[in-house]
């Protein structure tokens, strides 16, 4: 049996990236059978600093001791061999393998020189799944796996390895809030055994499952402590250094005329069955309608079908009085729609594009912006340091490739360039996923002066508290049709989960 | 009948060169790397591979053993000019397509030149004979078909299982395609990503070199500057037909072989077409088939002529 991890030090590290100080001078410790909440922004450089723990980064400076012993990670692989193990945001999981042959990648003792013993492997996983009351199927291929069973699976997989001391590179960002739940109290039960490190910034989640906090801004340790004796509020206000308050829509409701009414739609799915049955909807200007669901229960092939990015089998989509069904994408931006996609890095921007071009994408041909099909320098230039200053997006200047800044200044550049397009309606399709508090309250704060100027918005969201924050209804949608439709009043956390997990009443 | 089983036990020794060269060109992009270089490798393979029984008989007849040297020379040098390869776009980075034609041209320009230092003219060799296989070569139909070749022929075969065993049951299987799909993981799990690029570009240049020593010393037992023909492009092309799967892309590289076989045969038949027409068809198949191929990105090496880079933050 391996030596048992009492005590891991990380001592004045610091890591530099081109043009980024990305760790600076960062202490911490971890004893025993606790469990420390990582917090910060993004790009605080919580990853940066676990990746260095990990021996994937090597640091410049500082010194990591387990047991008071310093030791020395040329890779992974002695990381791993002195008990340490780690979860990485993206799963590493490859995903044309089988959950057994993902975890032989590390499992060595399995690797005879003739063959690969599958079913040492297998059996070990199985074991292992079984102690912690990890439910996996060790023969399923990753790509089979929702994002929730594939979490369970590099679990299993860092712990089959002989993982004595956790780090999770915020576990929950994709999970279900019954997943995140599920989690939380598996790990609960798992610290009677490790140690953890928990990277997040979703500070209830810190509140129910850490002993001790340390918060990281721009590279730095700015607090440390144990998380019993500071409220939530106080975290967020040290992580971001101001208080966030999230706005609410707390204004009359004025609804306007009927701005995009679905009747009736049936979509298909990439894999061809029936995303969309039958499901109708409608939007009036000056509201928001919230769109509330688990993913994967349609969300995507709506907002798709209405921006004319997916065929329609059948319904309509009335936008002002305008059938968009089946329709080209030109077409529907022609007649005034805004739309924040769900995936900000391939549908939102081009990635290798400078900002001030993903600003211009729908405009290139606009006399506003070119003459002649020739671009208009000057104004492009000028639009571009008006957004960046109006909409506060950190980038070095407006000539940077937009694929290198941050998920939230990413969105930003996204939201400036459909907001100040004066569309007609807005379409947002988990526009906060994955971002910190900051930017959150940024975005929401966008949405609601959208909507007090009387623009009709469609949110997509599954936050629970984002969607009840804002929206004057919400809708549930469930295996591609609405399930109900709530006004705001009507709507809580618990009628809101039970409408999303399918159930017609209250019973 | 006699055609079909002519033209069937042609198919099968014809398509021994594509096989070998396409097997390896699938370890190679199930490690991440494509090597459209391929072609060029196949030439130092086929020149080296006749050069040996050809200094030692001058022409003339050799013992057996020479003719195998010569294939052993071939597949060895094929494997060193897969790991100068990995040098170029492994170890520097640099982009995969452009590097493979420079070692297809570097490969066919270096085979040429020395053939007319070493050779000079066109010069065949006896090359290696065929050995029937003792009784399973007498039934009638699958005897001449499958049974009635060199020993090449048989081993390439062979080797199809053998190549779908090392991919998928052994360890070192796991981890070519765990670099070719998700580097960044095989990393996390302390495989060295660079290092099995390297030995997968290794038995892949080693299959390609031994694929040319087939054509010059097993099939046309001559060697000149149009002899690989376009091959080692063919190979890569029945890689992505056979979606990186042994037993598919053998199935590819007999479709091939088949339809040139017919067309050899067709162009004796003396049938009233320009010949060019069937010289072009098994090109043909090739284009049309790939273009219906379905893409099924579950099995494709998504990393696939990706360079990895640990410390580049994506």
């Amino acid at each position: 049996m391996e030596e048992r991890i009492r005590q891991l030090r990380m001592e004045h590290i610091t890591k530099r990236f081109p043009g980024v100080l990305a760790s600076d001078d960062i202490s911490l410790t971890v004893d025993e059978g606790e469990i420390l909440a990582l917090v910060g922004e993004n790009g605080a450089g919580k990853t940066t600093l676990m990746n260095i723990l990990m021996g994937i980064y090597q640091q410049d400076e500082g010194r990591i001791l387990i047991n008071d012993r310093e030791v020395h990670f040329k890779g992974p692989e002695d990381a791993f061999e002195a008990g340490l193990g780690m979860v990485h945001q993206q799963y590493m999981l490859v995903p044309n393998m089988t959950v057994t042959e993902n975890v032989a990648l590390g499992y060595k003792k399995a690797w005879k020189p003739l063959k690969l013993d599958l079913d040492m492997v297998r059996s070990r996983v199985v074991e292992v799944s079984e102690h912690y009351g990890l439910a996996v199927n060790p023969d399923a291929y990753i790509w089979q796996l929702s994002v929730g069973e594939q979490q369970r699976v590099e679990l299993v997989k860092t712990l089959c390895l002989g993982a004595r001391f956790l780090i999770l590179d915020e576990p929950t960002s994709a999970l279900t809030p019954q997943e995140t739940d599920e989690l939380i109290e598996l790990l609960k039960r798992m610290k009677d055994e490790l140690s953890i490190i928990f990277i997040s910034h979703k500070l209830n989640e810190v509140k129910a499952l850490s002993d001790k906090v340390v918060i990281l801004r721009h590279g730095a340790v700015v607090f440390s402590g144990d998380t019993a004796d500071y409220s939530s509020g106080d975290i967020a206000a040290l992580m971001t250094g101001h208080e966030i308050v999230l706005p609410e829509n707390k204004e009359p409701r004025v609804q306007g005329e009927l701005a995009l009414s679905i009747r009736n739609i049936s979509v298909r799915s990439d894999r061809g069955f029936l995303a969309l049955e039958n499901l109708s909807l409608d939007v009036h200007q000056g509201e928001i309608v919230g769109l509330a669901g688990v993913s994967g229960n349609g969300q995507r092939e709506l907002a798709e079908a209405i921006n004319g990015l997916r065929p329609v089998e059948s319904g309509t989509i009335e936008f002002f009085g305008v059938d968009l069904a089946n329709k080209s994408p030109y077409y529907v931006i022609d007649h005034g729609m805004g739309y924040i996609p769900e995936e900000r890095n391939i549908e939102g921007i081009v990635p290798s594009f400078a900002v001030k071009e993903n600003f211009i994408l729908k405009d290139s041909d606009s006399d506003r912006f070119s003459r002649h099909r020739f671009l208009k320098k000057k104004v492009i230039n000028d639009n571009a340091v008006t957004l960046k200053d109006q909409f506060d997006i950190r980038t070095p200047d407006t000539s940077t490739a937009a694929g290198s800044l941050s998920g939230g200044n990413i969105q930003k550049v996204i939201l400036a360039r459909e907001i100040t397009r004066a569309p007609k309606f807005l379409i947002a399709v988990y526009p906060t996923r994955g971002l910190d508090m900051g930017a959150i309250e940024f975005i929401h704060q966008e949405l609601l002066k959208k909507r007090r100027e009387g623009i009709g918005i469609l949110l997509i969201s599954e936050e629970l508290d984002e969607i009840m924050n804002l929206c004057d209804r919400i809708a549930v949608i469930y295996k591609g049709g609405i399930q109900k439709v709530l006004t705001h009043e009507e709507a809580n956390r618990r009628t809101l989960g039970i409408y999303m997990a399918g159930l017609k009443e209250e019973e | 009948m006699d055609l079909i089983i002519n033209i069937l036990s042609m198919t099968v020794p014809f398509s021994v060169a594509l096989l070998l060269a396409s097997i390896g060109e699938m370890f190679n992009q199930r490690s991440g790397v494509f090597n459209l270089g391929c072609e060029g490798v196949m030439a130092m393979g086929a020149f080296l591979g006749m050069l040996v029984p050809f200094m030692v008989g001058h022409g003339g007849p050799v013992s057996n053993g020479w003719n195998w040297l010569g294939l052993l020379l071939a597949a060895l040098v094929g494997a060193l000019l897969g790991l100068f390869f990995g040098v170029i776009v492994v170890t520097f980075r640099a982009p995969q397509g452009i590097a493979g034609i420079g070692l297809q041209m570097f490969g066919v320009g270096t085979a040429g030149t020395l053939f007319r230092h070493f050779v000079g003219g066109t010069q065949s060799i006896p090359g290696m004979a065929n050995t029937p296989i003792p009784v399973l070569s007498r039934i009638p139909v699958i005897g001449p078909i499958f049974f009635s070749h060199n020993l090449m022929v048989y081993l390439a075969f062979l080797f199809v299982p053998v190549a779908w065993y090392i991919l998928f049951k052994t360890s070192w299987g796991l981890k070519v395609r765990a670099v070719g799909t998700h580097p960044r993981a095989a990393d996390s799990m302390g495989i060295n990503v660079n290092r099995t690029r390297y030995e997968a570009l290794a038995l892949g240049g080693a299959l390609a070199g031994l694929a040319g020593a087939y054509l010059s010393v097993c099939q046309v037992k001559m060697f000149s500057d149009e002899l690989i023909a376009g091959r080692g492009f063919i190979a890569v092309a029945l890689v992505y037909f056979g979606h990186w799967h042994p037993v598919k892309i053998m199935g590819g590289a007999l479709l091939f072989s088949f339809a040139q076989t017919i067309q050899y045969n067709v162009q004796g038949l003396g049938i009233d077409l320009p010949y060019e027409f069937f010289v072009m068809l098994p090109y043909v198949v090739v284009v049309v088939v790939l273009a219906f191929t379905s893409r099924n990105q579950t099995t494709s090496p998504s990393a696939l002529g990706k360079p990895f880079n640990r410390e580049i933050r994506t």
